[in-house]
């Protein structure tokens, strides 16, 4: 799938052993795509010596945990449609 | 939710950030810049990199300096591609 | 629990229990015995290393400070912009400027290692490697910047950017009151690294 900006978007909460990029503090959050970047090769893949192919689309997601508001950069499979 | 030693946004803590600096130690440059040609070489990447660091016991993690991490990580991945024997480093 | 980066003996960390000086070096003698790796190769990587400085950093922000037209191309796209003006941006496949404005501060952190534009900032200082800050850089950022001297105005929107994957970040600070006067090698001496990593503001003139 793929998303847009302003798309609201939840972060997947899902456990995950081993390498990835998908902090615990945004699992679970619902949030809004504020960047499309580009795609990249798959760390959680590329991490264990695989080439990380095919490459995963970066998103910025931001979301406010409280008087601020913090944009991180999430995998498209961590991402879900949250409209 | 479980999260890894490494995982650190919005651990709880008081701790006041320590604001002191270092130049880097020779040993430190060193040991940046092998992981540098090493990704160069393709023998070791960025997610390998963070992998190795992050299969650090969590004592260890948490008490080992910044570089101390990359050593362990570069020992760990090459040692998994054969380039080092195990405890090769040791001997 | 407390991180520290100096380089003092303590408890080895990894191994057999040689300091990690030792095993660095041990580690350099053995690869480049087994050619894995060539002491030229180590040394050229090492000069890049400590060549590399805010200085740059500085540069951009200064000429976009100075031309908004640079301006606009350094926040589509920063790696060109360096290279625009001659910087090497470094490896990271993408660099990305963000603007500090009248209602947005933008704040730098990376909570799951340690990811910087070193390239174009010089290697990250230890506190934004420790374990405080990225912990508390997203949960009290403002308790964060209140430790570095910083205080927004209520109506200013605080971001905290998390460069969790790819995408190195490089905050442009507001230009100061009072700077019209100067000229772009002047403007680029107030804007520190911290001020690019956003905690901090550019020095303000006397």
């Amino acid at each position: 799938m793929t998303y847009r900006v302003g798309q609201r978007v939840r972060i997947a909460a899902r456990p995950h052993e081993g390498h990835h990029r998908t902090p615990a503090y945004c699992k679970g959050k619902t949030g809004r795509i504020e960047r499309i970047h580009a795609s990249f090769p798959n760390p959680e893949t590329r991490a264990y010596g695989e080439d990380g192919l095919p490459e995963k689309r970066l998103y910025s997601v931001g979301f406010n945990p409280d008087d601020f508001r913090v944009s991180v950069d999430i995998y498209e499979h961590w991402l879900e449609d949250a409209e | 939710m479980d999260r890894a030693v490494h995982d650190r946004g919005g651990w709880p803590t008081d701790a006041p950030i320590d604001r002191s600096e270092h130049d880097l130690a020779d040993w430190e440059l060193l040991t940046d810049a092998l992981v540098h040609v090493l990704a160069g070489k393709g023998l070791m990447n960025v997610d390998e990199l963070r992998r190795g660091i992050e299969s650090m016991p969590p004592d260890e993690y948490e008490r080992a300096s910044y570089y101390e991490r990359w050593l362990y990580s570069i020992e760990t991945i090459l040692t998994e591609k054969g380039v080092l024997a195990p405890g090769e480093l040791n001997a | 629990m407390s991180e520290h980066d100096h380089d003092h003996p303590h408890e080895p960390i990894a191994g057999d229990g040689l300091p990690a000086a030792t095993r660095a070096r041990a580690l350099e003698e053995l690869l480049v015995e087994k050619g894995v790796v060539s002491r030229t190769e180590v040394r050229e990587e090492i000069d890049w290393l400590v060549s590399r400085s805010p200085a740059d950093g500085a540069r951009l922000v200064a000429r976009a400070w100075i031309d908004p037209e640079f301006k606009q191309r350094l926040l589509a796209d920063a790696r060109e912009a360096a290279l625009e003006l001659g910087l090497d941006p470094g490896p990271s496949p993408v660099v990305l400027a963000v603007e500090n404005t009248e209602t947005v501060h933008h704040m730098v952190v990376c909570t799951l290692c340690s990811c910087y534009p070193r390239a174009l900032l010089g290697p990250p200082p230890d506190w934004y490697k420790s374990l405080p800050y990225r912990s508390r850089a997203v949960s009290d950022p403002r308790g964060v910047l209140t430790e570095f001297g910083v205080e927004l105005n209520e109506d200013v929107e605080l971001r905290v950017l998390d460069s969790t994957a790819n995408i190195r970040y490089l905050v442009v600070p507001r230009r100061p009151e009072g700077t019209e006067e100067l000229g772009e090698e002047e403007l680029a001496a107030l804007i520190t690294r911290d001020s690019m990593i956003g905690v901090s503001r550019p020095v303000v003139p006397a």
